[in-house]
């Protein structure tokens, strides 16, 4: 099997997701080697239709939700729509919830790990092109990036202006083209899953993943797809306190995980939180 | 007067720490703060100097000044243990949830061994 050819080809474009209802190019050597993670909270609404959407268009992707202290029947729509649950015991925002995820990914050992949001933003169909391109190329993270080509979305102005100076700092910092890193339609590879199951920033954490990953000499590429509206619930962040809040607690993060040599201790090191240091 | 109210607040963490209500490395930076604010309350010579050095005019506003400062201190310091807190408590509530999901998974295993052994046993010969 020669894998150049056969992947330059599934690279096309023109492999739109609608043709494509299934995933030939998801590895399935071993069936349970995927794994979707769904961050959600309060996600009533939408986690089912979501749930079952990443069934029907990934079947070989094995789903857990991660039910983040939900105070609404998340956790129940999600069983019912057949995925695996982690419910934690309270709400730790998504940081947490997806680290837990990442966690769950490392300890079952699985290859890939795909993490799509619980409100229908992201489209199952479009995970077969973050395969395609991780097969191709190799990089440990890929994003979905919905500003690289003209797509359906569109971010009130006062988001887009955010994304826009994180895309640029990021930009600058790793002399690649980043240009939508607030995406978290994410696949990640086994390396990125066991940097991320052992730190993963607490919260609004998707642009300093990207720093750390850097940090740690690993990978990431971009891949335009298709996202829509929020199908139901709120954002994360919302209002203009919060909005602010975002972009001082992300630019800090920036700007200090830059100071720091390495962004986590290697394995064998202590954890960068420890249980005995005295504070 | 202030040299009361520093050996009050002494008593107060030492009896607060023979209660194990306070734990010997919070407790560390409140012994040191008040026993500097005792030593200065009592020994007017060192806080004039310190005054003096700092170019406050009234002695009793260095014992503010310093008082602040250990307050100020004390605050980062609870900040920093919050912060530690928040991570342990990230992890721990992750790490249950993982172990929560595979208990219910092995009960689930367990129930439909459950269900299964009777009726494997209809079927086998009786007797044995």
């Amino acid at each position: 099997m020669t894998a150049t050819p056969k992947g330059r080809r599934r690279f096309e474009p023109t492999m739109a997701a609608a043709d494509c209802p299934t995933l030939p190019e998801i590895p399935t050597r071993d069936r349970s080697s995927c794994l979707a993670v769904v961050p959600a909270y309060n996600e009533e609404a939408t986690v089912g239709d979501v749930v079952r959407a990443l069934r029907a268009n990934a079947p070989q992707l094995d789903v857990v939700v991660i039910d983040d202290g939900s105070t609404d029947a998340t956790a129940t729509r999600a069983e019912e729509a057949g995925a695996d649950v982690l419910r934690l015991p309270f709400n730790l925002g998504i940081g947490g919830a997806v680290q837990a995820g990442f966690k769950h990914a490392d300890e079952l050992g699985y290859d890939y790990l795909v993490q799509v949001d619980a409100d229908g933003q992201h489209d199952p169909g479009e995970i077969s092109k973050l395969f395609a391109v991780a097969e191709l190329d190799g990089a440990d993270m890929i994003c979905g990036t919905r500003f690289a080509t003209e797509t359906g979305y569109m971010a009130p102005i006062s988001r887009r202006t955010g994304i826009h100076l994180f895309a640029f700092l990021l930009s600058r910092l790793l002399r690649q083209p980043v240009t939508d890193p607030t995406s978290g339609f994410r696949l990640y590879n086994r390396r990125a899953i066991s940097v991320f199951a052992r730190d993963y920033p607490h919260d609004y954490p998707e642009v300093e993943a990207v720093l750390m990953l850097h940090h740690h000499r690993l990978t990431m590429r971009e891949v335009p797809v298709r996202m829509f509206q929020r199908g139901g619930g709120v954002s994360s962040i919302t209002g203009s306190g919060k909005s602010f809040y975002y972009m001082v607690k992300v630019l800090l993060a920036l700007f200090v995980g830059l100071g720091r040599r390495r962004a986590v201790p290697e394995p064998g090191e202590s954890a960068a939180v420890a249980a005995e240091h005295g504070i | 007067m202030a040299i009361a109210g520093a050996v009050g607040l002494l008593l107060l963490v030492l009896e607060l720490v023979r209660r194990r209500a306070l734990m010997e490395r919070y407790a560390l930076l409140w012994l040191l703060s008040s026993l500097v604010i005792l030593a200065l309350a009592a020994w007017t010579d060192a806080l004039k100097v310190l005054a003096e050095s700092l170019g406050i005019v009234a002695a009793p506003n260095a014992l503010f000044f310093v008082a602040v400062a250990f307050i100020l201190l004390l605050l980062l310091h609870f900040s920093a243990a919050m912060s530690r807190l928040t991570d342990q408590s990230k992890v721990l509530a992750q790490r249950q949830a993982l172990l929560e999901r595979r208990i219910r998974k092995l009960e689930r295993e367990r129930v439909a061994e459950d269900e299964l052994e009777p009726l494997l046993r209809s079927h086998l010969p009786s007797g044995s």
